[in-house]
C-alpha cells in the first residue's frame, strides 16, 4: 500500500492519494469504504458493482467477524464451544455430544486459505478491502464483555469473543489489502479505569498483532481512548511510534457528542505522523464525516447507506456546491428533508420521474419512484438494491465535493456551509409546521 | 393477432421456432421466470437480459392488488413501470384465487436488519366460489367479497400491457374427479368467448386460450377443438402441474399437442422441473412457465445437470469447488459452494447469487445442448430425441 497527501485545506483537511495492489487505479482520498456484508455489498450484486464510479468505489469495508466459522481445533474439541457461536436446534451429528455449530457462519481460515484469500473467494480481484473487526451495522464491541483475553462483539450469531491469535488466523487467511488490529473500543460513558484499560489493552494486542502480521497486507494500528482526551492522546502517542502503515481510530460513534468529538478527532490526530493514513469507524452521517476530515482522517466506513436503504429512503441533498439555499422553501407532506426521500410515502405511487434528476446511477437511469414505491409496498428485495445503488452513488458524489473542495483550499468554508444549509431547513421546517 | 410464429426447424414432434411478439423477438423453445409483482425476486432488468430471459410473466392478480392495473395504465403499461424492454405474459389471475395449500408465500420479517417480507397467504379456496359468473373470492386485503369475471380479467390485462394474456379458465385440479371436470371445461369454453368479446386489444395484445378437461383424453379433445375453432393467436395446456403424477401428465401434453395447430405456439403452465421440459418440448411444447428455480434459490437449493444441490447443507461448508463446474454463469465462475453456503437463507446477496444461476441454468438450458444423460432416458422412456442430442 502506497499512501501520499497531495493538499491541505483549513490546516488539517488533507486530500490524498492510496494505492493498492490489488486495485489498477489509485483513489483519492477522503474516501468512503462501501460496506459489506461477508465480503460483498448487503444488496448490490457483484456484477452491479461495477455500475458505480469507479475507481471511487473500489474500497469495501469487511469484518472477519462475518465469516468465521468452525476452525480446525474447534470441532474436535469441546472446551472453546461455550465462546463460540452455538446454533441451539441444530441436531447433534453421528450421536456426538459436541453441539453441532451453526455451519453458515462461513468457511474454515484452511478453506479460504485454499480458495485463495479474500479478493478470490467473493470474485472481486480489483477491489481494496480494509479489514476491521468492528462493523458499525452488524459487529458492535461489547465492552462489558471484552476481557484480558479478547475483544467481545455483539453479531447476527449472537455474543462473540475474538482473540488476537484467532483474529490474526483470519485476517492470515482472507489476505485483506489493509487491516486494523484488534481493540477494545468502549462508548463515551465508560468510566476513566476502564477507558484506561481499553488503551493498555489495545496496545497490547496491537503489538500480539503485528507479531503475527502476515507477509503483504498494511498494518493499521488501532488507537482508542473513550471520551478521555488524555488517554485518547496517550494512545496515539503509543501507537505512532509502533511500526504501522497507517492509523484506525476506534471508540467513535459510541455516545460521544457532535461538540465534543472534534477534540476528541483532533487529540488523536495531532499525535500522529502526517504521512501514514487515518482510517475511522462510526462517523457515517455527512457532518460526521465533516468532522472527521476537518480533523485530518483519510478513510471512512459509514452505515449511514444500509440504514437510508433499509428505511426506503433515497438520498437526494444537492451536491451541487455552487447551488444557492432557498429560504423560502416550504416543508411539504412530501415525506422530504431536502436532504432524503422516503420512498415508502403514497405521493410518489405515480411519480415516474428518477430519484435525483440528472443522477448517472444505474436506479435513476432506469427506474422511477413509483416502481421503488411498489417494490417497497410488496416488500421485493429489488427495492433495496436500487436504494443501495443510489444512496451509495449519491454520498459517494459528496466525497467527491470534500476532495474537491480540500484542493480548492476552502474546505473550512465548505464545511459551514453544508451544515449551516441543513439547519437552515430543519429551522424553517419547524416554523412553517 | 398481434404475433409471428415460425417454426425454424424440426426434430421429429419437437420445433424451434421464432416468435415475434409486439416487444421481442423469441426464440422457442422458450422458459418464463415468474416476475409475480413486476420483478424477478432480487434481479435487475438488466440481468435478465443478460442471462438471456425473452419473456416474463406476471401476475394479474398481484398486480391488481398492488399497485393496480389502473396505476399501471396511467404510468405506461408494465413495460414502462418496470423497465422491461422484451416480451411480457401475465396469466388471468383465476389460478391465485383457486390455488390451494401447494401455493403459499411466505410471510414474516426474515431478520429485523432486512426489513423485507414475503408473504404467508394461506389458500383462499376455502373462500372462493366459482359460478358462471366467475369467481368470487375474498379479497385478502380487507376481506369484502371480489368477484373476478372473465371480462374483469381482461380489463385488467388490457390495462397492464403484455404481450400475451390469458384467457380466465375455469381450473380444476388433476387430483379431482367426477362431473365438476365436465363442468370446467365447458366453461372454460363459455368464458373463452366472453374473454374474445371483452378483448380490446386484440392487435397489440396476444389472448391465449387454456385446453383444461382434466385426465380426461375426451374432454381434453373437445376443449381442444372448440378452442383451435376460436382460432386464437396462441393456446397453453392447463390444468397440469398439480400434482399428478407423471405418466398422466406427458399423456395429456402428448395429445393436446398433437391436436393443436402446427403453426401457433403451445404453453404448458406451470412447467417445470427441466426434465419435464424436455420432455414436453420432444412432444411439441414451446413455452414454458414456473416459479421453481427461483422459489428454490430462496430456500438455498441450486439447480445442476445432476439435479439438485442443497447448498445449505453442511457437507458444502468446506467445499471449494463451483456450484457447477459446466456451468458458465457469473455465479459459477467465481464463486465456491463454501461461499455460496455461508450466504443462503442468511443474506440477501445468497438468494440474488442462487436465483441468477437458477434462472441462468433454466434459460440457457432448453437452446443448449440436450445433456446425454437425458437422451438416455427419453431412450429408456420410448420417446425419441436422438437428433435433439448432440454428438
Amino acid at each position: 500500500m502506497k499512501f501520499a497527501v497531495k493538499a491541505l485545506s483549513s490546516g488539517k483537511a488533507r486530500a490524498g492519494v492510496v494505492h493498492l495492489g490489488s486495485c489498477p487505479s489509485s483513489i483519492e482520498t477522503p474516501c468512503l469504504l462501501l460496506s459489506t456484508r461477508k465480503g460483498l455489498p448487503i444488496f448490490i450484486s457483484p456484477d452491479l458493482l461495477s455500475s458505480l464510479p469507479s475507481p471511487d468505489s473500489n474500497l469495501l469495508q469487511f469484518s472477519p467477524l462475518h465469516l468465521e466459522g468452525a476452525s480446525s481445533t474447534l470441532v474436535s474439541s469441546g472446551r472453546e464451544v461455550s465462546k463460540r457461536c452455538v446454533n441451539i436446534g441444530q441436531e447433534a451429528r453421528w450421536g456426538d455430544t459436541t453441539p453441532n455449530f451453526d455451519s453458515s457462519e462461513g468457511p474454515s481460515p484452511k478453506t479460504i486459505s485454499s480458495i485463495g484469500g479474500l479478493h478470490q473467494m467473493v470474485g472481486l480481484h480489483e477491489y481494496g478491502f480494509a479489514a476491521v473487526a468492528r462493523d458499525s451495522i452488524q459487529c458492535l464491541p461489547e465492552c462489558g464483555s471484552t476481557n484480558k483475553t479478547g475483544a467481545s462483539f455483539e453479531t447476527p450469531c449472537g455474543r462473540r469473543l475474538i482473540k488476537p491469535v484467532e483474529y490474526m488466523e483470519m485476517i492470515t487467511s482472507m489476505k485483506p489489502n489493509l487491516w486494523a488490529t484488534l481493540a477494545d473500543e468502549v462508548p463515551a460513558w465508560a468510566n476513566n479505569k476502564r477507558n484506561k484499560t481499553s488503551v493498555d489493552r489495545t496496545v497490547k494486542w496491537l503489538d500480539e498483532c503485528i507479531a503475527r502480521s502476515p507477509a503483504g497486507g498494511a498494518v493499521f494500528g488501532s488507537i482508542v481512548g473513550g471520551s478521555n482526551i488524555e488517554e485518547r492522546k496517550r494512545c496515539a502517542q503509543e501507537v505512532a511510534v509502533r511500526n504501522v502503515s497507517g492509523y484506525w481510530i476506534g471508540g467513535f460513534g459510541l455516545g460521544e457528542s457532535m461538540e465534543e468529538r472534534p477534540s476528541l478527532l483532533n487529540a488523536v490526530t495531532d499525535n500522529l505522523p502526517k504521512d501514514w493514513p487515518r482510517m475511522i469507524c462510526g462517523l457515517g452521517l455527512p457532518e460526521e464525516v465533516l468532522q472527521g476530515v476537518a480533523a485530518g482522517v483519510d478513510l471512512f466506513d459509514s452505515a449511514y447507506i444500509y440504514h437510508l436503504t433499509i428505511g426506503g429512503f433515497a438520498l437526494t441533498f444537492p451536491l451541487d456546491r455552487t447551488e444557492k439555499i432557498d429560504y423560502n422553501y416550504q416543508l411539504s407532506d412530501q415525506g422530504s428533508d431536502r436532504t432524503k426521500i422516503n420512498l415508502r410515502a403514497t405521493v410518489y405511487r405515480k411519480d415516474a420521474t428518477p430519484i435525483v434528476e440528472d443522477c448517472c446511477c444505474y436506479t435513476c437511469q432506469n427506474h422511477t419512484k413509483a416502481y421503488i414505491n411498489h417494490l417497497l409496498n410488496v416488500h421485493e428485495m429489488l427495492a433495496q438494491i436500487l436504494l443501495e445503488i443510489h444512496n451509495t452513488h449519491h454520498y459517494l458524489g459528496f466525497f467527491r465535493s470534500i476532495r474537491e473542495a480540500i484542493k480548492e483550499g476552502c474546505f473550512e468554508q465548505f464545511q459551514k456551509k453544508f451544515v449551516q444549509s441543513r439547519r437552515e431547513h430543519l429551522a424553517a421546517d419547524v416554523v412553517s409546521v | 393477432m398481434a404475433l409471428r410464429f415460425e417454426v425454424l426447424g424440426r426434430f421429429n414432434r419437437a420445433r424451434a421456432a421464432q416468435l415475434t411478439l409486439p416487444h421481442f423477438a423469441c426464440q422457442t423453445p422458450l422458459f418464463m421466470p415468474v416476475g409475480t409483482q413486476g420483478t424477478i425476486k432480487g434481479l435487475t432488468t438488466d440481468q435478465l437480459e443478460e442471462i438471456g430471459c425473452q419473456i416474463i410473466l406476471g401476475n394479474t392478480y398481484h398486480l391488481a392488488l398492488r399497485p393496480t392495473s389502473e396505476l399501471i395504465d396511467e404510468l405506461g403499461g408494465l413495460h414502462k413501470f418496470m423497465n422491461w424492454p422484451r416480451a411480457l405474459l401475465t396469466d388471468s389471475g383465476g389460478f391465485q384465487m383457486v390455488s390451494c395449500i401447494t401455493n403459499l408465500y411466505v410471510a414474516g420479517i426474515f431478520y429485523t436488519q432486512w426489513h423485507f417480507a414475503y408473504i404467508f397467504q394461506v389458500s383462499l379456496l376455502h373462500l372462493a366460489d366459482i359460478t358462471e359468473k366467475g369467481v368470487t373470492f375474498q379479497s385478502p386485503v380487507d376481506g369484502k367479497p371480489m368477484l373476478l369475471t372473465p371480462e374483469e380479467s381482461i380489463q385488467i390485462q388490457n390495462r397492464i400491457g403484455a404481450d400475451i394474456i390469458m384467457a380466465l379458465d375455469d381450473v380444476v385440479r388433476t387430483t379431482i374427479t367426477g362431473p365438476r371436470i365436465e363442468e370446467a371445461m365447458y366453461r372454460t369454453l363459455r368464458w373463452v368467448d366472453r374473454c374474445i368479446a371483452a378483448h380490446k386489444r386484440p392487435h397489440e395484445q396476444n389472448l391465449f386460450g387454456i385446453v383444461q378437461g382434466g385426465l380426461d383424453p375426451v374432454l381434453r379433445d373437445i376443449c381442444v377443438r372448440g378452442l383451435v375453432d376460436r382460432n386464437l393467436p396462441g393456446y397453453a395446456i392447463g390444468g397440469l402441474a398439480g400434482g399428478e403424477d407423471k405418466d398422466s401428465f406427458w399423456r395429456v401434453v402428448a395429445q393436446c399437442t398433437a391436436a393443436l395447430p402446427e403453426d401457433k405456439p403451445r404453453y404448458v403452465m406451470g412447467v417445470g422441473y427441466p426434465l419435464d421440459i424436455v420432455v414436453c418440448s420432444a412432444l411439441g411444447a414451446d413455452m414454458y412457465d414456473c416459479v421453481y428455480p427461483t422459489r428454490t434459490a430462496r430456500f438455498g437449493t441450486a439447480l445442476v445437470p445432476e439435479g439438485v444441490l442443497k447448498l445449505k447443507h453442511n457437507a458444502m461448508v468446506n467445499d471449494t469447488r463451483p456450484i457447477d463446474p459446466t456451468c458458465a454463469c457469473m455465479v459459477c465462475k467465481n464463486y465456491t459452494r463454501a461461499y455460496i453456503h455461508c450466504l443462503v437463507t442468511k443474506d440477501a446477496m445468497g438468494s440474488q447469487l442462487l436465483s441468477y444461476h437458477n434462472l441462468y441454468y433454466m434459460l440457457q438450458f432448453p437452446k443448449g445442448d440436450v445433456p446425454e444423460w437425458v437422451c438416455n432416458a427419453m431412450d429408456v422412456a420410448g420417446i425419441d430425441i436422438s437428433s435433439c442430442c448432440s454428438s
